[in-house]
């Protein structure tokens, strides 16, 4: 399968702009601008489109593999992987000319992926087989495959790079894997189809979302138990409705966002009080979230309405949608 | 259970599906070959609980002959259900490797219902629990009220659809994965009430499921507010392949009427009414559009990766039937993985709690209604290719769960279905 990248200039309604931005385009600078870029993998139409957050508006939508789902840098922001579902592979961007340079081996179906400290290990999870695959960036080798349970999705590392934590949709459990040796360590059962893990930046605890049991489970990553479990309430939105999916959490360990799906609302969770404070309207089904360098602003990706909403994050309001392509999924900002 | 002393000669080319332990699935293995031929160096690594525990599972059938149609239908394939089974044996042994459970289907086909119902007891005097039935009505109560079994077996119907299982004749320790008729009318009926369209012609045929499909739909446009115009049972014995376009249109004929709607379990000749009607108006029921447990076109909530996992193994598509016995199995192996227990009471109780939940690739998490032992569960609208909608429908309220909109509700049911305490 051959995988095209190309550039398309959109959203350009004056003849000055559409030059300025093809000049750039054609020259290798698609992204002129200075401010930070909000990438967003649009998993019905094959593209990323590219976002400037200052002035909050779509610069360019790249073609990339089939169903594009998970989407992260590497560290220095030179390279953007992308997980190319229904391609069986992921690709990996060159951020500055917009071109795909390299399609990683994979593994099957991988949906989302996460990189290791030590920015050159890649841990992708194969979500049609059971699967965790680790691939060696630099060589672009697989270097390990470790069996976990049915329906693999989230992935996280912890920031001292030592713990793997993968999610199982279907056997509904988190399995420690231990990065040195690939060996799978532990498990910690969830509640209905864990979705998406996320350390916190001092690595002491673990946040996994269960997205039909409604909740999101705090673990302690010291004796991998559940420490607290957070539900979620929204006034006029039936329970069943509210499915949390992505999480992000604020360096400081103050606030956790999550995002809850159909229920068209991210949450808002002051960590120190162990409480629900904000529930915020986003768009139709939102799946995934990430903040910006400063942790000024919040973008959500809005499956079903096919925009991101952009949060302001000190006054925990929501400032714009933007319009991208058919299903956005994954969010990831240059800064 | 390496003997089958019970099965009759015409099960043979059944008999060839019995006791199954599965291996790596080809989809799997595909994955490997790949994955080895990307890196040579690649490893598999693999953490296995040391203690290994079984749980047996007999699949139990008792094999229905096909009547005539009509119509050339495509007929269920013979291994619906068990395909199903076999499926979610699978799931539920790629946890059991971290869990330490090795999950076993024994499956046992038979052509009456004594064979069934001595097998069953065998199975239960051999220390087992839990047995996966497609099987009639008649034979599940049989089974169920059978003093022997029904103390220590946890029985899932997963073909029945007799609204008089979950009602007047609910047993306990009998559950239901598969949807009962009052569940798939309802949601049919809340579809076309958000449709506005209120006013049906109820055509049906002269089978007694008919006439119970035909009972279903009665009651759910009394529960819904629908109207039905006019009940009509045809009486066809010509070759309507060759007629439909003359003899529906008459038979159709009537005032105005929103959409006709068919009550014709087997398919004798309801694929025939859409587009011949007397008035130019849809179809549904068990024809036209159809509410169904399950459809090969549903894919949200992961459901391409279990459709996916269904057509690599059985190299078809995944029907109610495979689905409800799917639901039954990935049932016990909640249990299991959340109780730890051996104990069949336990097990049981814990089935029927608050605490159980069932992810299923319905966008809801499932769980048994605790007075029949009815797994709730939306109800899928589909026409041949495309999941059209999925009930309940937005605005159908109700204090426990919405879901509770679908079948018959706690204060109907007459039965007294004791559900355990914790």
């Amino acid at each position: 399968m051959t995988i095209k990248s190309a550039i398309r200039v959109i959203g350009s309604s004056t003849p000055l702009n559409f030059i300025g931005v093809f000049l750039g385009a054609s020259i290798g600078f698609a992204t002129p601008s200075l401010a930070e870029q909000v990438y967003v993998s649009n998993e019905k139409d094959n593209t990323l489109s590219v976002i400037d957050l200052d002035t909050l508006t779509v610069t360019a939508t790249i073609e990339v593999g089939l169903r594009p789902r998970g989407i992260t840098f590497n560290k220095d922001f030179s390279q953007l992987y992308i997980c190319a579902s229904d391609s069986d592979s992921v690709q990996v961007l060159d951020v500055k000319t917009q071109k795909i340079i390299a399609n990683l081996p994979s593994g099957v179906d991988p949906e989302q992926f996460a990189l290791h400290p030590n920015n050159k290990d890649l841990y992708i999870s194969n979500e049609d087989n059971a699967i965790v695959t680790v691939v060696d960036t630099v060589k672009r080798e697989v270097i390990s495959q470790i069996d976990v349970g049915l329906e693999p999705e989230g992935m996280a590392i912890s920031p001292d790079g030592k713990w793997v934590v993968n999610t199982s949709e279907t056997s509904n459990m988190l399995h420690w894997i231990d990065s040195d040796s690939h060996e799978l360590i532990d498990n910690t059962l969830v509640d209905q189809r864990p979705r998406h893990v996320e350390f916190s930046d001092d690595g002491k605890t673990l946040w996994a979302s269960s997205e039909i049991g409604g909740t999101v489970s705090v673990i302690d990553v010291a004796n991998r138990t559940i420490s607290h479990v957070y539900t979620f309430k929204i006034p006029g939105v039936y329970k069943d409705k509210i499915q949390p999916v992505g999480i992000t959490l604020t360096h400081d360990n103050r606030f956790a966002f999550v995002a809850l799906g159909p229920a068209n609302h991210v949450a808002v969770i002051d960590i120190a009080q162990q409480k629900v404070i904000k529930y915020l309207l986003v768009g139709r089904r939102v799946w995934h979230l990430a903040l910006n360098g400063d942790e000024t602003r919040l973008i959500s990706s809005n499956g079903i309405s096919g925009d991101v909403s952009i949060i302001d994050v000190k006054s925990l309001t929501v400032l714009k949608s933007i319009k991208v392509g058919r299903f956005p999924w994954g969010v990831a900002v240059k800064p | 259970m390496n003997k089958h002393p019970f099965i009759a000669t015409p099960c043979l080319t059944l008999w060839i599906k019995l006791v199954f332990a599965l291996g790596l699935r080809p989809r799997m293995c595909l994955c490997l070959g790949l994955g080895l031929g990307l890196a040579l160096s690649t490893q598999i690594t693999n953490a296995a609980p040391s203690v290994q525990r079984d749980v047996p599972v007999l699949f139990l059938e008792h094999v229905q002959e096909r009547p005539p149609t009509l119509s050339n239908i495509r007929s269920a394939p013979e291994s619906s259900g068990l395909d199903g089974a076999n499926v979610a044996i699978a799931d539920n042994n790629t946890t059991g490797r971290f869990t330490g459970e090795h999950y076993q289907l024994t499956a046992k086909l038979f052509d009456d219902s004594d064979g069934a119902i001595a097998a069953a007891r065998v199975w239960i005097d051999s220390g087992n629990t839990f047995i996966v039935a497609k099987l009639p009505a008649a034979t599940l109560l049989t089974l169920s009220r059978d003093e022997h079994i029904a103390k220590h077996a946890i029985i899932f119907n997963v073909s029945a659809k007799d609204d008089v299982l979950r009602n007047e004749q609910c047993q306990p320790r009998l559950l239901h994965t598969i949807p009962s008729r009052a569940m798939l009318t309802d949601g049919l009926a809340q579809f076309l009430m958000s449709k506005r369209w209120k006013k049906w012609l109820l055509l049906r045929g002269q089978r007694e499921e008919d006439k119970l499909f035909s009972a279903a739909l009665k009651r759910s446009a009394k529960r819904f507010g629908a109207n039905i115009i006019d009940e009509r049972e045809w009486q066809f014995n010509s070759d309507l392949r060759r007629s439909a376009q003359n003899e529906i249109k008459l038979f159709s004929q009537s005032k105005d009427y929103d959409v006709t709607l068919i009550a014709d379990e087997i398919g004798d000749i309801g694929e025939y009414i859409p587009y011949n009607t007397w008035l130019p108006r849809p179809a549904a029921g068990t024809q036209g559009l159809t509410p169904t447990g399950w459809h090969w076109s549903i894919e949200q909530w992961g459901a391409a990766q279990l459709q996916n996992r269904f057509t690599d193994y059985a190299k078809r598509d995944m029907n109610d039937v495979d689905y409800a016995a799917w639901l039954a199995v990935r049932a016990i192996g909640e249990a299991i993985t959340r109780t730890k227990s051996n104990d069949d009471t336990t097990l049981y109780q814990y089935l029927l709690s608050d605490n159980f939940q069932l992810s299923a690739f319905k966008g809801r998490r499932l769980n048994f209604r605790k007075w029949n032992g009815q797994l709730r569960q939306p109800i899928p609208l589909v026409q041949p290719n495309a999941l059209i909608s999925q009930s309940p429908q937005e605005g159908y309220l109700h204090p426990h769960s919405e879901m509770d909109t679908l079948g018959y509700d706690r204060p109907e049911v007459s039965c007294a279905f004791e559900a355990p305490t914790l």
